[in-house]
Formats: C-alpha cells, structure tokens, sequence
C-alpha cells in the first residue's frame, strides 16, 4: 500500500514536472469548449444542462487519454526504469495500479477544470445538478476505461508512438463498437447473441444513457470491471515479459 | 557458514537462445565477486535473474535464506542493484529521486534524511542534488545510481558496471567504496576492466556463452596465465648483443622452457611447470656483462588469461 502510493505520488508528480500537463490541461479545456460551442450548440440550445459538453467527450477523450496514458509503461521501458522500478520491493500490482491511478486522477483534475461550464449554466438557468454531477461521474468511469487500455497497451512497447496509435484504435472499436461500423462487420455471420454482446462494449452507449439522466448501475459496472479487466491484463502482460524477455 | 546468496543452475532462454544455461555459485558476506566475460556472455541476465526483473527459465536464487522466486519482496529488500547504465527517471533530481527509492523501500522520515545526507555526501553528490538528472554527465549519473542502490543499507549489493563510463578519479573513488563496504555485505560487479578485478575482488567468476568457465582468485586465476613466473628481462644501452644470442645463452639455464621477445629490447624467459629462474637468470645476467634496465617476475597477465578462457583455445 505504501509503495503504491509512493509510486503514485511520483507520477502524478511527474506530469506536472514537464509541460506535458499544461500543454494537457490547456488543449483539453479549449478542445471541450470548442467542441460544446461550435458542434454542442451550448447557447444556441437554450437548454440549462452541460449535454452539449458532454455528447462530445467521447470523441475527444478518444486522442487525448492515450496521449496521457501512452507513457505509463512504454516510457520506462525505452529508458530502462523498468528494471528499477521491477527490482524494488514493490509487487506488479501495486506498480500497475499506482501509476494508472495518478494518469486517472490527472485526468480527473482536467475534467474538474471544465467547472465554468457547470457555473455557467447554473448562472443562466436552473440545470438539474443531481444529472450533471451524475455525467461527471460517468466522464470519469469513462476515462478510466480508455486510460485502462492505454496502460496496458502500452506495456507491450517500448515505443510511444506505437502505444498511442494502437491504443487509439482499440479506443476506437470500444467507443463505436454499439454503431454499425463495427456491428456491419460481425452481424452478417455472427449469431444474435454476440452481435448483442459486442453492441453491448459499446462506451457511447453506456455513457449516452449515464448523461441522460438515467442512473443505471449496469452502466457504472461496466466501466469499472472493464477497468479491471484491462488493468488485470496489464498486470500479465508485465509479468510475462519478465519470463520471456 | 551459510550463504547470503546462493545461485543454483540458473538457465535463461529467450526462445531458442540460450543466454544462461545452468550457473550456480555462493556468494558469502564479506566477500567481492567479480563477474568477468565478453559482451553477451550472460553476466547482465544472470544479474536481473537474481535481481528479479527477470524469471529464469530454471533454477533457484536464495537470498539469506530465502527463496527468491517464491518470496520475491522479501528478497528484494535485501538486495541493492545497480542496472547496467544506472537507469533513473530523467526529469527528476536527485534529491527527489532518492526520496522516492527511499520511500518505496520503507525508510521513515529521519531515518531517509540522515541516509540520504550520508550516501551523497560518501559520493560526492551534494552539488548536483537539485539538477534534473538528464543534465547530468555520464559519472553524476552513474553516482546516482550507486546512492539509490546503497540507500538502504542492503546486505547484498548487485552492481552492473559501477565504474563504466567514469573518469580515473571517479573510478579510483567507486572501487574505494567497494572496499569500504565489503567486509560487511556480499557484492558481485560486473565489469570490462580486468585491472578491476585485481583492484577491488576477493574473488572472480569467468563466465562465456552462459557459463562459468573459470571460478578462483584474481591470484589463482593469474596463476593460469602462461606469464605467470615468467622472468621478463630489459636490456638497455647501445652494443646489445641481439636476441638469438641472448636466447641461446638464456635456454641453457637450468628450468628454462623457452624465451620469447617481448617488443624491442625485452625478453620474456618461460620456466618449465612455474618454477622460479630468477636466480639462474639474474647470474647468467651479471656473468656475461649484459646492462640491466629491468628485470621483474611476471605476475601473469589477466587479459592473456581471458582471452584463453574465453576463446577456448
């Protein structure tokens, strides 16, 4: 437990050390904003909720979250602190979940800085806040599942650059996995049941039905055991690279 | 005496690539074992077996008693490693690098302050403690290194190269505190340098193709050399009289197996089975009038022996 917090402090630490997290905090608030605006109609719906803001995050999380989270463990391996950090009295679990929760709770406070879209709207209007702290939460869960795929993902390469468009693509066939991009490909051939089960990994889908107000716990399961499951993968794939090299 | 480190038939296999395949040794306290053997022998993956970045494919690693693989933490927190190129994470300092190898390891408040203040203050590293470590030289970094690995205080000290990469003064400095530290822990390095392992081991390992191919004291291991009690005889002066004559008179002088030049004016005089010439070398000398610019027995040479070792021939 202490040298999971150890580690998380570090990371944390060290998106804050380079300019990485202001280049991130700056490009995440102005894409989020331009997106609500431009495409959300933000204004121009006259409605006093943040759906405009949050219809659109999907999207964008989609380039930014393996942008943050393509370093987790590519980055210690092309500088060689993998084996550091593999041979101090720190278990593969505790390594794993110490860094992803900083990349998560990094994260968190770029979707935290996002509040003057909830002022906003709260100046302008009446919004329902139990529904919005509700899309907050499910923002978050989301979050946690593409940053989930980028850490293990990224703990297959020492390459950045691979970590980032391989886990963009996965991100990808999760996000859209419920439209027919993805169910085209498998409905010709596959039986029902499947098909339903694939729509069913679908991150839009579960996130539409958090931000409209429905609070469903089937919603919120799926992305934390997706979490686990991707983090647990994770947690293998390290080590099995310590038997095979 | 048990062990505090005790290696058995340790194999590593990437694929079909034997990298390690089948060493076992002891490492006891007090004791400085030197890895020697060429680029891709399996020094550097024996190491991380032990250090555990790497499972083994078979074998055991006990660490005071306490099977590595099966307790790996455990084992880990007795242990100090230096990887091969001293990795640390480049936009931290050191002072903040050191605090958090410090925490990991467990080290409360005081006691992380007063060991951190002691190790960089034993290696010189006081002056760079705020400076990112990717600004820092080669030696800086490798110091940074070492402090992490000594941090707390660990009985067994694993050490990839410690000196590569530093200057004469550095190395004199690290190989200092290898000694320093000896009579209490259990060290193995692994190094290129063969005056190294003279300087700093009790004892050396040579290891080619995964294996051990030669296990004894530098002295023993010296002793293998063919140099080893050879007579070496430098002749100064003008009116020389040149080497076939030398030679003959050499040979005839009773243990003498052969005589070999040895650059321009040196002469190295081979004894049959190591027996000591000096004496029928030195008065043949004086007899025959030759002008004397050194006369000295040959320890044996460790790169000779090495490079016999390690080449199989």
């Amino acid at each position: 437990m202490g040298a999971m917090t150890t580690v998380f402090r570090r990371e944390l630490a060290g998106y804050f050390a380079t300019p990485v997290a202001w280049v991130f905090i700056v490009i995440f608030l102005l894409t989020t904003a331009a997106f609500a605006f431009y495409l959300g109609n933000f204004f121009e719906r006259g409605q006093a909720d943040l759906l405009s803001f949050f219809t659109y995050l999907p999207w964008l999380y989609l380039f930014l979250i393996p942008a943050i989270g393509m370093r987790l463990w590519s980055e210690e391996r092309k500088t060689g602190t993998i084996e550091l950090l593999l041979t101090l009295p720190i278990s593969v679990p505790a390594a794993v979940l110490g860094k992803f929760l900083a990349a998560w709770a990094f994260v968190g406070i770029a979707l935290s800085l996002t509040f003057p879209f909830w002022l906003t709207v709260s100046y302008l209007g009446d919004p329902d806040h139990g529904v919005i702290i509700a899309s907050y939460i499910g923002a978050l869960l989301m979050a946690g599942g593409y940053l989930a795929i980028t850490s293990c993902l990224s703990a297959l390469t020492q390459n950045q650059v691979i970590a980032f468009v391989v886990s963009t693509v996965v991100c990808f066939l999760f996000t859209v996995s419920g439209t027919p991009i993805v169910l085209d490909f498998v409905s010709g051939w596959a039986p029902e049941m499947l098909v339903d089960q694939i729509a069913g990994f679908s991150f839009i889908t579960h996130f539409q039905s958090i931000i409209g107000g429905v609070i469903d716990l089937r919603d919120l399961v799926f992305f934390a055991s997706l979490i686990g499951v991707w983090l647990f993968a994770n947690m293998i794939i390290i080590e099995y690279k310590k038997f095979a090299g | 005496m048990t062990a505090m480190l005790e290696v058995r038939n340790l194999v590593k296999q990437f694929g079909h690539f034997t990298a390690v395949d089948g060493i076992s040794f002891e490492v006891q306290r007090g004791e400085v074992l030197g890895f020697l053997g060429p680029n891709g022998a399996g020094k550097s993956t024996t190491m991380k077996m032990i250090t555990g970045f790497l499972g083994p494919t078979a074998g055991t690693v006990t660490v005071n008693q306490v099977d590595a693989l099966a307790n790996p933490i455990m084992a880990k927190t007795r242990i100090g490693y230096l990887p091969e190129g001293a990795p640390a994470y480049p936009d931290m300092t050191p002072a903040a690098f050191l605090n958090f190898i410090a925490s990991i390891r467990g080290l409360g408040a005081k006691q992380r302050r007063e060991r951190i203040a002691a190790i960089t203050e034993r290696i010189e590293l006081r002056r760079v403690m705020e400076q990112p470590i990717e600004t820092l030289s080669k030696g800086f970094k490798r110091r940074v290194g070492l402090a992490q690995a000594l941090l707390h205080d660990p009985d067994i000290l694993i050490l990839d190269e410690p000196t590569d990469g530093l200057d004469p003064n550095q190395k004199f400095q690290v190989r200092d505190l290898i000694r320093e530290l000896a009579p209490e822990k259990a060290i193995i390095i692994s190094t290129h340098i063969l005056e190294e392992v003279s300087a700093v081991c009790s004892r050396a390992m040579i290891i080619a193709h995964g294996r051990v191919v030669a296990d004894g004291t530098p002295g023993e291991l010296m002793g293998r050399s063919r140099f080893h009690n050879a007579v070496v005889l430098e002749l100064k002066g003008d009116g020389q009289p040149d080497f076939e004559t030398i030679r003959a008179d050499l040979i005839r002088v009773p243990g003498v197996a052969s005589v070999e030049p040895d650059g321009d004016r040196r002469v190295v005089v081979f004894p049959k089975d190591s027996a000591t010439v000096t004496d029928g070398v030195s008065q043949l000398a004086s007899a025959r009038g030759w002008q004397i610019g050194a006369f000295y027995v040959d320890p044996g040479r460790m790169d000779e022996v090495f490079r016999t070792i390690t080449q199989g021939n």
